[in-house]
């Protein structure tokens, strides 16, 4: 880094209104601009009606946004410093739900506190981005090599995965895997582990397969030929896509989607919100929300690489790859590319503690931001 | 810093193509979106389009059946039933029970309602009970607030103003079987009724119309919407009867408790007036579902009620047969009216003797003496000298022994025996068969409607055919007009020797029917009697002095009547059978005078033309 290019590292601690200053308020709009394409979604799936989905969806978006502000405050050094008791906490939370939770089909995915359900896995995915940032924020390019300073955050994925698969729900378990492993690429690792690592996944495929629930294979089944039950597993997808493709470009108009309002659509609020708005909308209106999410995604990027300190970086990339996964993941569920799992689309689908979480997510992605170029030793002398 | 500026710079690098990896990956989905969305949309907007709508059907009304003065003899009345909607009701048990409270459901109702909820989804209602009346309806409707989810709703259902009296004419409807629903997909409707019988069975066609459409928006649990568009169907037509149902009840009534039947007919024109048989049913049964108990009381009468004795009921017609023969011997030259054959009781064929009816004998007769006196050996001769073929031929030209264009399916053809016949069955004709085929007896079979129309071409020398239908949708069908029949091609001359016979067996004080003579000044009425043994009177009962009148009813022999009026002018035939009446003289023959005085009282031939008139006018 030349002498040019070096700014100023700010103080130790600055004051508040200077913080409000640092956040990215662009990112802010575009996140409630998200939130209001959910509200449309939500007043549609409802048959045109702010009840029951449309207005809750926006009240929680207003205590998500004030939580994520608040989040964006607070030192980042402190929240590095909290990072492996959060990772410790999820640990808990996820050994707690196999214990005690609820769910459906036979998993156990959703934990009672507070009066609301949560889905450990979801809080888990951030203790671990934090907790992997932390660890790799003390890691130089010549420790990255050493093998042994990478067993324990493998571990530190390694435990939740296993956690996750056992309640069991395959495709958060797939997502963390991939957040974690991200940041093992980001941080550093030597290309020639990466592709000694996906080998070693390519070859475990076939026996993962094997461990799989009924209904998780009977989903691949579906996935690779749906009219092989039209009225059974693969009515989602065909349904799914029926909707989607009969959208067409400009879409049926606001509260005209057929295949949403008389019911052939299911989970429209939820999982499908997606191929909801595609129906209203046409592809004009799936690709403009496209286009916002991307923005929303790279704008987490964007923040990565203007943070000064590794573990900000490390952070802002897992929260934005984290927010990827869930977009990509639920979009190639409803374009039927993918076998369907309970992956709701943050802040459009409805859903309490989900979107809670994704907003914790953006409030230690605007954590970052703001202190993007605060003072923050490589953590040898810290750590 | 320098080791800094290594993981920076790694970082960046990487971060910039996990960032590069991700566009890709957004554009991979922009692309699936774009093929699914706009490649393949319009076969999904197909898939859409038939997820959303269901086209489903209306019944049209089925059309009515009217008597010739345009009085309905089959018609529509509103069905009252009360439905339950599952999905209405909170505990369907308690809602069945406090319906059962208001109109008792019986155990058997109660496990079909039980069956069809479990069937159907929630929101398809499920009929109660059908044919509600009035009190029941209005108790249900005082009692909504008890039973939720029950509606009471308003179909049609056939109704039979007439009942038992037109029951073998109009026939009856029933539910459509499966074999109906492959035919005709509107008879999956819920109401639908098929003509099982009659002329509702052979009218079928014109009175079931054709069923409208409707498109409905359906969600996914086929629940309607709204409806998308409607095409009205074509309601059944109306057919108008050649039947004066006044006249069917009085000619029934006159039947008495007999079992019997009679056919009255336009002798011009071959329109049925009445065809009544005694005894009846009543058609609505089958519109509801005919009961266990019902069906075995019918199918065990002796009666027959569930038999149309006039279409499909087979006698030998006995000696108003004689007619044919006699004139089959005229045109074969055989004999000619003025031959004379003497009576002395009997005729002895080689070792054979066939007795007259009387066993004095009847002396020296021509053709009118013997139509008089109906003798038979007399028509033994004919038939002897004409020969079978040649009266089976000339029976077959006056309607008998041959399939008849009524519109009632299940009609009987008859049988006139020929000598083809009898030696496509390996055997012999016998020319004692041809004797006693002269006087209607041995091995032929006649209903009485054939026997109605045989008189009515003997009375006019037209081929008329016996027919129901006078209009359909208001036009008028063709056979209305006398001129539409063809000529027999009999000559005026024989014709009226025969009928001058009929003339005297009613007229001349030493006739056999003078019973039947008609109580009015310039209206006379010509006719034959017959009474068909129903088994064989042997010699021993005949010289014990053999009396019909002391057998049991079944084994008493038929009486028959056929006459025709006025005798100048004639206009209607009748034809009579009673069963097991013993003598036609005594048994038929007045019933058929009262049944010819109700016709010519009511004349219903030459009212019909203005009412008839009256009617199409009001269809237009």
């Amino acid at each position: 880094m030349s002498v040019m290019d070096r700014r100023l590292i700010r103080e130790t601690s600055f004051g508040l209104t200077t913080k409000l200053w640092q956040i990215s308020w662009i990112y802010v709009v575009l996140l409630c601009a998200l939130a209001s394409v959910g509200y449309v979604a939500l007043y549609s799936a409802a048959g045109g009606d702010p009840e029951p989905y449309a207005s809750r969806h926006i009240l929680r978006f207003g205590f998500g946004l004030t939580l994520m502000l608040s989040i964006a405050l607070v030192d980042i050094r402190f929240i590095a410093r909290m990072s492996w008791i959060a990772y410790a906490g999820g640990v808990v939370l996820l050994v707690l739900v196999l214990k005690m939770g609820h769910g459906a089909k036979g998993a156990q995915r959703w934990l009672d506190i507070g009066g609301m359900a949560w889905q450990p896995s979801e809080l888990m995915k951030i203790a671990l981005v934090l907790a992997l940032a932390a660890w790799f924020h003390k890691a130089s390019w010549e420790r990255m090599g050493n093998p042994l300073f990478l067993i324990p955050p493998a571990i530190a994925v390694l435990i939740p995965v296993a956690l996750i698969l056992k309640e069991p729900n395959l495709g958060t378990a797939v997502i963390t895997g991939v957040v974690g492993a991200t940041i093992f690429v980001a941080a550093g690792l030597r290309w020639w582990k990466i592709a000694l690592g996906l080998g070693a996944m390519a070859a475990a495929l076939p026996i993962a397969y094997s461990h799989l629930h009924d209904y998780q294979r009977q989903r691949i089944t579906t996935f690779l030929n749906p009219e092989s039950d039209p009225l059974g597993a693969g009515y989602n997808i065909i349904q799914s896509k029926i909707a989607l493709g009969s959208g067409g470009m400009w879409g049926k108009g606001f509260l005209e989607g057929t295949q949403g309002h008389l019911n052939f659509l299911p989970e429209k609020q939820t999982d499908f919100i997606f191929t909801m708005l595609a129906e209203e909308f046409g592809l004009v209106g799936s690709l403009a929300l496209m286009a916002l999410l991307l923005t929303l995604v790279l704008g987490g990027l964007l923040i990565a690489l203007r943070c000064r300190h590794q573990f900000g970086r490390l952070v802002a990339l897992g929260i934005s790859m984290n927010f990827f996964m869930y977009i990509l993941v639920n979009l190639a569920m409803v374009m039927g590319a993918i076998p369907v799992g309970g992956v709701p689309l943050p802040l459009v689908s409805h859903g309490g503690t989900a979107m809670i979480t994704v907003m914790i997510g953006f409030g230690l992605l605007m954590s970052v931001h703001v202190h993007r170029d605060v003072e923050f030793g490589d953590g040898r002398d810290e750590f | 810093m320098k080791r800094e500026a290594k993981r920076t710079g790694v970082f960046t690098r990487r971060a910039l193509l996990i960032g590069g990896a991700q566009i890709a990956a957004f554009g991979a989905l922009a692309a699936k979106l774009y093929q699914v969305q706009i490649v393949e949309g319009s076969r999904y907007a197909t898939l859409a389009e038939t997820n959303r709508i269901s086209a489903r059907l209306i019944a049209p009304p089925r059309g009515r059946l009217l008597d010739r003065f345009g009085e309905p003899v089959a018609g529509n009345k509103l069905n009252w039933r009360a439905l339950l909607i599952a999905e209405q009701t909170t505990d369907v048990a308690a809602t069945l029970d406090n319906f059962s409270a208001i109109v008792p459901l019986a155990d058997h109702e109660r496990a079909r309602v039980e069956r069809e909820l479990r069937r159907h989804r929630r929101f398809i209602p499920v009929t109660l009970r059908e044919f509600l009346s009035w009190e029941d309806m209005a108790r249900i409707e005082v009692n909504a607030p008890d039973l939720p989810g029950i509606l009471v709703d308003v179909g049609t259902t056939r109704l039979y103003p007439f009942g038992p009296a037109l029951a073998h004419i109009v026939g009856y409807v029933a539910p459509p079987n499966d074999a109906d629903v492959a035919e005709d997909t509107m008879f999956a409707l819920p109401g639908m009724r098929v003509g099982r019988a009659g002329v509702e069975k052979y009218h079928d066609l014109n009175l079931r119309g054709r069923a409208g459409a409707v498109q409905l928006e359906v969600n996914a649990t086929g629940r309607v919407i709204r409806e998308l568009d409607r095409q009205e169907g074509t309601p059944g037509q109306d057919i108008t009867l050649t039947i004066d149902s006044a006249l069917q009840q009085s000619v029934l009534a006159r039947l008495g408790d007999e079992s019997a039947s009679a056919v009255v007919m336009d002798a011009r024109n071959g329109e049925v007036l009445a065809m009544a048989t005694n005894p009846s049913f009543d058609p609505s049964l089958f519109n509801s579902g005919v009961s266990q108990a019902q069906w075995q009381e019918w199918t065990r009468n002796r009666r027959a009620p569930l038999i149309n004795k006039a279409a499909s009921g087979l006698y030998a017609p006995g000696s108003t047969f004689k007619m044919a023969v006699a004139l089959a011997g005229l045109e074969s030259k055989a004999i000619t009216p003025f031959d004379t054959v003497s009576c002395p009781g009997y005729l002895d064929f080689g070792d054979r003797r066939f007795h007259c009816w009387s066993k004095y004998g009847h002396g020296s007769l021509d053709l009118r003496g013997g139509l008089k006196n109906s003798c038979d050996v007399f028509f033994y001769e004919v038939a002897r000298r004409t020969g079978i073929d040649k009266i089976a031929a000339m029976a077959n030209r006056l309607g008998l022994g041959v399939k008849l264009d009524i519109e009632l399916p299940g009609t009987r053809t008859g049988f006139i025996p020929t000598r083809g016949w009898r030696i496509k069955q390996g055997k012999a004709w016998n020319i004692g068969d041809t004797i006693v085929s002269g006087i209607g007896q041995g091995y032929m079979q006649l209903t009485p409607l054939s026997l109605a129309t045989y008189t009515a071409r003997l009375a006019t020398g037209r081929a008329v055919q016996p027919h129901l239908t006078r209009s359909i949708g208001g036009i008028l069908q063709p056979g209305s007009k006398a001129e539409d029949w063809p000529s027999l091609g009999i000559p005026e001359r024989e014709l009226h020797a025969v009928r001058d016979g009929m003339f005297a067996v009613v007229n001349d004080p030493s006739g056999t029917a003078p019973l039947a003579r008609l109580p009015m000044p310039n209206v006379q009425m010509a006719g034959k009697t017959g009474s068909v043994q129903v088994r064989n009177v042997t010699r021993e009962q005949r010289e014990n002095g053999y009396k019909s009148d002391n057998l049991p009813w079944e084994f008493r022999p038929h009486a028959l009547f056929v006459c025709f009026a006025p005798f100048d002018a004639p206009r209607y035939a009748v034809a009579l059978v009673v069963e097991h009446g013993n003598a036609g003289a005594a048994a038929a023959a007045p019933v058929a005078r009262d049944i010819m005085m109700d016709v010519l009282t009511r004349d219903p031939a030459s009212r019909r033309d203005a009412p008839a008139a009256r009617v199409a006018e009001a269809k237009t």
